[in-house]
């Protein structure tokens, strides 16, 4: 009963202090606390729906009213989830490491942008964009278009040892980049790093803003993803995922067929970043190469990686700890250090101000990302929310 | 199609392709060596070839700012650049292998991988860090040394410059002394018998644990003697500039036969002279449809074909079956 009541207690005080400081990044990190705390909090089963329910559909969208970039940043968070999800179940579930992630949320994103902007207008004449509804029917058309880009991708190289198709991953995602980046000429479909803008949105119901309306958007999806994630780890076809990650050969002798098993996964993996690609763009409006480099698809393997490979709560933690770390952490500490410099403060004798200006703390993301996949390996390889089995396969000596 | 002109620039192109080969037949002993002994894709050698580069471009740039750099004669410079870089990189080489892989020896095959991964980015923005507080700046360009950019001029269409045959002369000797190294000393006879069998060769007294830091180490240095020649050559270096190299030299590696050094050489050779050519022809043969900006996705595509059609690459690889 008391933690019951320290669960919402905790729930409802710092959504308090978020709406009462909402510019303070320390509080809105107890918030996302307090949620996971829900999580884990040993309350009946209807109580943790009903507190995350109401936290994330009507306590997060408040906040956002208070303060925009939490929405934004909650947003963010969401696509990640879904993004480490997909990862998850081609990384985690079948033990494939995919290198190349990205380049499947670079294939959805583009779908859109192309037809949802009058870019396609140099393509195919005239008669674009497409009117903002067709957006939903884009959400399934990148949904098969990533699909296929996965199986094209598999078809070849599934035969391939772990560490061989981990990098013919790796080469994939970035021969999707340089082709964004070049397919300006000799027919302009990508427009080069220029990248293509303006991206259509969807149609928003009643009068609720953009910002809010992808807020819900992403969650819906975030929410059919975690869906069929749990549907598909018992599956027929999640087992023989999981028994081609301990032992192919085992696997392939009790009938498992191999290349269509890892096949699937690679589809499935990749379908989930092809929708989020599709809301990304009309989100953003705006997309160029940028966006979809081998950092990001490292980013999100870290996610993965921080939460445990083959963990539905591990990736969603994952990616909510790694997201809220690169957008906030690190630009906070950046920030902070601008203004202390500025205030002329010094530190042990010496001058802040002296500090060197190409000294950027929001530009590390590469040194989060490599200590924490180093760091997990070495101490923690089953990650932080470990999935049983998987436990005690890396606990024991293979 | 101009003709005169595509046969006009092959003596060009083909020097090109040879020094690219040369350097990226150097990174890749270093994937080589290691995958041969550990079966394992030491993805963080583009970062240790990345930082002999940017040892060799400090030693410059201080004896720049201390007036000496014009008053010593440049093999002299060259020399000391190579063997800082090179004790550098290999040293940093068997540290990560101490602190980084070691304790994941016996893990399943994919967890050491990860963790190289992480450490290739973590040293990407260490490198950052360091030259950031230190200097500043993380973009540096070499200084130039005098002696080496001279040119002389073989043809109307083909000159070659100095550090062009520094490159390639000096990456002869290496892999010359590498292979002397591996196939005539006693060190060798180890660093293959641990690559034949770790349990056999530890049977036999040889200390596996040492002879793995040495491979490091060895491949390490060679990376790094491949970093200062980089920077020598092209001029701008980042710390983000040894990725795409190191992915190459890679696929160099694999192209030759995982774990075969000879293989190493020649894949990076031939890579070097596909991509040179892939460069300078593919704008010229399409009418300017797909230029020299595809040449990466060259690189690639040669490693998923190989992988796929001839995955024991040209020379057959040499590794043992994991048990």
């Amino acid at each position: 009963m008391t933690r019951a009541a320290l669960a919402i207690g905790l729930i409802a005080v710092s959504a308090w202090a978020v709406a009462t400081f909402p510019r303070s990044i320390l509080v809105f990190l107890l918030f996302q606390g307090s949620l996971l705390h829900a999580y884990l909090a040993p309350i009946p089963r209807w109580l943790r729906v009903a507190l995350l329910a109401a936290a994330l559909l009507v306590l997060m969208p408040v906040i956002g009213a208070y303060n925009g970039y939490y929405l934004e940043v909650a947003t963010q968070v969401g696509i990640f989830v879904a993004l480490a999800l997909g990862l998850n179940i081609v990384v985690g579930l079948a033990g494939l490491l995919d290198l190349g992630y990205v380049a499947f949320f670079a294939v959805g994103a583009y779908s859109w942008a192309i037809f949802g902007s009058p870019h396609a207008n140099l393509i195919f004449g005239g008669g674009f964009p497409l009117a903002a509804g067709w957006f939903w029917a884009f959400l399934v058309v990148g949904l098969l278009v990533a699909a296929g880009a996965g199986v094209l991708l598999g078809l070849p190289v599934l035969r391939l040892r772990g560490d061989y198709l981990a990098i013919v991953t790796l080469g994939f995602g970035e021969v999707i980049r340089v082709l964004a980046n070049n397919l300006d000429k000799p027919i302009n479909i990508t427009n080069g790093p220029k990248g293509i803008t303006p991206i259509s949105r969807p149609p928003v119901p009643f009068d609720v803003s953009y910002a809010e309306a992808f807020y819900f958007l992403v969650l819906a999806i975030v929410g059919v993803v975690i869906l069929v994630n749990r549907r598909l780890e018992d599956s027929h076809v999640g087992r023989a995922w999981e028994a081609i990650r301990e032992d192919e050969l085992a696997a392939q002798a009790m009938g498992v067929p191999l290349v269509r098993s890892k096949l699937l996964a690679f589809a499935c993996g990749a379908s989930f970043a092809g929708v989020m690609g599709v809301v990304f763009s009309a989100k953003q409006v705006f997309i160029n190469p940028e966006s979809f480099t081998f950092l990001e698809s490292i980013g999100v393997l870290a996610m993965v990686i921080l939460g445990g490979m083959g963990s539905i709560p591990g990736a969603v933690v994952g990616a909510t700890v790694v997201t809220v770390l690169n957008l906030q952490v690190l630009k906070g500490l950046s920030l902070w250090l601008n203004e202390l410099k500025n205030a002329g403060v010094t530190v042990f004798g010496l001058s802040l101000a002296d500090l060197p200006t190409q000294l950027e703390p929001a530009k590390y993301e590469r040194m989060i990302f490599g200590m924490i996949l180093v760091l997990m390996m070495i101490f923690r390889p089953q990650g932080i929310f470990p999935v049983r089995r998987r436990a005690r396969e890396l606990a024991g000596k293979s | 199609m101009d003709l005169p002109l595509l046969i006009g620039i092959f003596p060009q192109v083909l020097l090109d392709g040879l020094i690219l080969g040369f350097m990226y037949a150097l990174i890749a002993l270093g994937y080589t060596m290691v995958y041969g002994v550990l079966e394992f894709i030491n993805f963080a050698h583009s970062e240790i070839f990345i930082v002999g580069a940017f040892v060799g471009v400090e030693i410059l740039l201080g004896l720049k700012g201390a007036g000496w750099l014009e008053s010593l004669p440049w093999p002299l410079v060259l020399l000391l650049l190579l063997v800082a870089a090179m004790a550098v990189s290999g040293l940093l080489a068997a540290a990560v292998e101490r602190v980084a892989y070691r304790p994941l020896r016996s893990a399943p095959r994919l967890i050491p991988l990860i963790s190289a991964i992480g450490v290739s980015f973590f040293l990407q923005d260490l490198i950052r860090l360091v030259e950031s507080v230190w200097r500043n700046a993380f973009n540096l360009v070499y200084p130039t040394l005098d002696g080496l950019n001279h040119r002389f001029e073989l043809t109307e269409t083909l000159d070659v410059s100095v550090k062009s045959l520094v490159v390639i002369v000096a990456a002869l000797a290496m892999l010359w002394v590498l292979h002397m190294l591996v196939n005539r000393t006693k060190i060798g006879t180890a660093v293959r018998a641990v690559a034949e069998d770790q349990a056999a060769a530890s049977l036999v007294g040889i200390d596996v644990n040492r002879i793995i830091s040495l491979t490091f180490l060895i491949g390490g240095a060679m990376g790094g003697a491949a970093g200062v020649l980089f920077g020598v050559q092209y001029g701008l270096i980042n710390p983000y500039s040894g990725f795409i190299p190191g992915l190459k030299a890679f696929t160099a590696a694999v192209l030759g036969g995982i774990g075969n050094i000879p293989g190493a050489m020649v894949g990076g050779i031939v890579l070097g002279l596909l991509e040179a050519f892939a460069a300078s022809y593919l704008g010229l043969l399409t009418g300017g449809a797909f230029g020299a900006e595809y040449k990466d996705i060259f690189a690639f595509s040669v490693l998923i074909l190989i992988l796929v059609f001839r995955p024991k690459g040209l020379l057959g690889e040499i590794v043992r079956e994991r048990a």
